[in-house]
């Protein structure tokens, strides 16, 4: 994949960072506002696909590691069980910190109204494990197909035959 | 009034789906028409939950008085979005290798040994 | 011979969806909202979202998002593994 005109590269060095930025507001916010874990993690993977189609693969691969993709992900899938499991008093995935006065544990008033961030017990830190899992998940699916597509059009060499 | 429109939607999408999937030999295409049967089943489930008028339920500044429609099927297709993109990567991939390997992506050409 | 029978099959397929498609309950008024009538009144005291989706999605129905990110993990893997190279 090479890389694309001054323009494009221009523009993506310009938006690339507020791209990320509204990501983790959509997946910190998920109790409260549309959105979650799953919708911010692909707004901040379309980011990474973004630089990876205007900087060619080459220059995106200095930025963005298959490895450490893969360690965040892992992060991800074991910090939501681990919180799925820290519940474990009462049944599995209790809600331990709902209304309970400490972190993120205020009682809503019912009904309509503005909106708090310190409530909603364990839902913005399984929030937060989501998304990292699905924006790292979607990374490396990015990145893998990317470089896939370097060495899979060919024609004529089939050395790597499995 | 739109009756009974989305349903014939969901119809019609499933149905332009089974027709590829039924017909034609290329991967793509298959991806394609796999891609077309997961949305219609989305846009079914989230038709099954409408109430007319409502809004989303969410209750941060949402309007006063009137109803929220029903939020399970909204819920599962989320589930159901995030597991379609991740078939439909493997199936891509898939196509990818065998397209390497075999040099074509037609079901019936791609059958014969090679290397 | 077989497209032949694969087309018969496809349009009874097709005509029995859009028979059932018109024939189905009219657009936005569901038969039974029990359970979802509970989730909307009771979401905001048990669990304090205000995002009621998301209050089903990680806590009344935590099970399906854990098999959900487990299919996503797995998929990757089978990705990783699919991208592999043999002699590097």
């Amino acid at each position: 994949m090479k890389e694309m005109s001054k323009i494009v590269k221009n523009i993506t060095k310009l938006v690339y960072g507020f791209i990320i930025i509204f990501g983790f507001y959509v997946i910190v916010h998920g109790h409260l506002t549309p959105g979650g874990g799953f919708q911010g993690g692909a707004v901040v993977a379309s980011a990474f696909a973004l630089l990876l189609i205007s900087y060619g693969q080459l220059e995106a691969k200095k930025l963005l590691k298959v490895d450490i993709f893969s360690l965040l992900e892992s992060c991800g899938l074991t910090a939501f069980i681990v919180i799925a499991f820290l519940g474990l008093g009462t049944t599995f995935f209790y809600n331990f910190l709902a209304n309970s006065g400490g972190w993120f544990g205020n009682a809503v008033t019912p009904g309509i109204n503005p909106g708090d961030m310190n409530t909603a017990g364990v839902l913005p830190l399984m929030n937060m494990a989501v998304g990292l899992e699905v924006f790292a998940g979607l990374g490396i699916i990015v990145l893998l197909m990317a470089e896939g597509a370097e060495y899979t059009n060919k024609e004529g060499e089939h050395r790597n035959d499995r | 009034m739109i009756g009974n429109f989305p349903y014939v939607t969901v119809a019609v999408s499933i149905g332009c789906g089974l027709y590829i999937l039924m017909f034609q030999k290329n991967l793509i295409k298959l991806a394609i028409g796999i891609n077309l049967i997961e949305s219609g089943i989305n846009l079914f489930l989230i038709t099954l939950g409408y109430r007319k008028g409502g809004v989303a339920p969410i209750y941060t500044q949402a309007p006063a008085g009137k109803a929220m429609v029903l939020p399970t099927p909204q819920a599962l297709t989320l589930t159901s979005i995030v597991i379609g993109v991740a078939t439909s990567a493997l199936v891509l991939s898939m196509a990818m290798m065998i397209y390497k390997h075999y040099g074509t992506i037609e079901v019936d050409k791609a059958r014969r040994l090679r290397g | 011979m077989k497209k032949i029978v694969f087309g018969i099959a496809f349009i009874l397929f097709f005509s029995f969806m859009l028979v059932s498609a018109i024939n189905m309950r009219p657009f936005g008024e569901p038969t039974f909202s029990e359970m979802d009538d509970y989730f909307i009144k009771n979401a905001q005291s048990e669990v304090g979202a205000n995002n009621v989706v998301t209050s089903i999605v990680f806590d009344y129905r935590g099970f399906d998002t854990l098999g959900e990110a487990t299919v996503l993990f797995t998929t990757i893997s089978g990705i990783i593994a699919l991208f592999r190279r043999v002699n590097k």
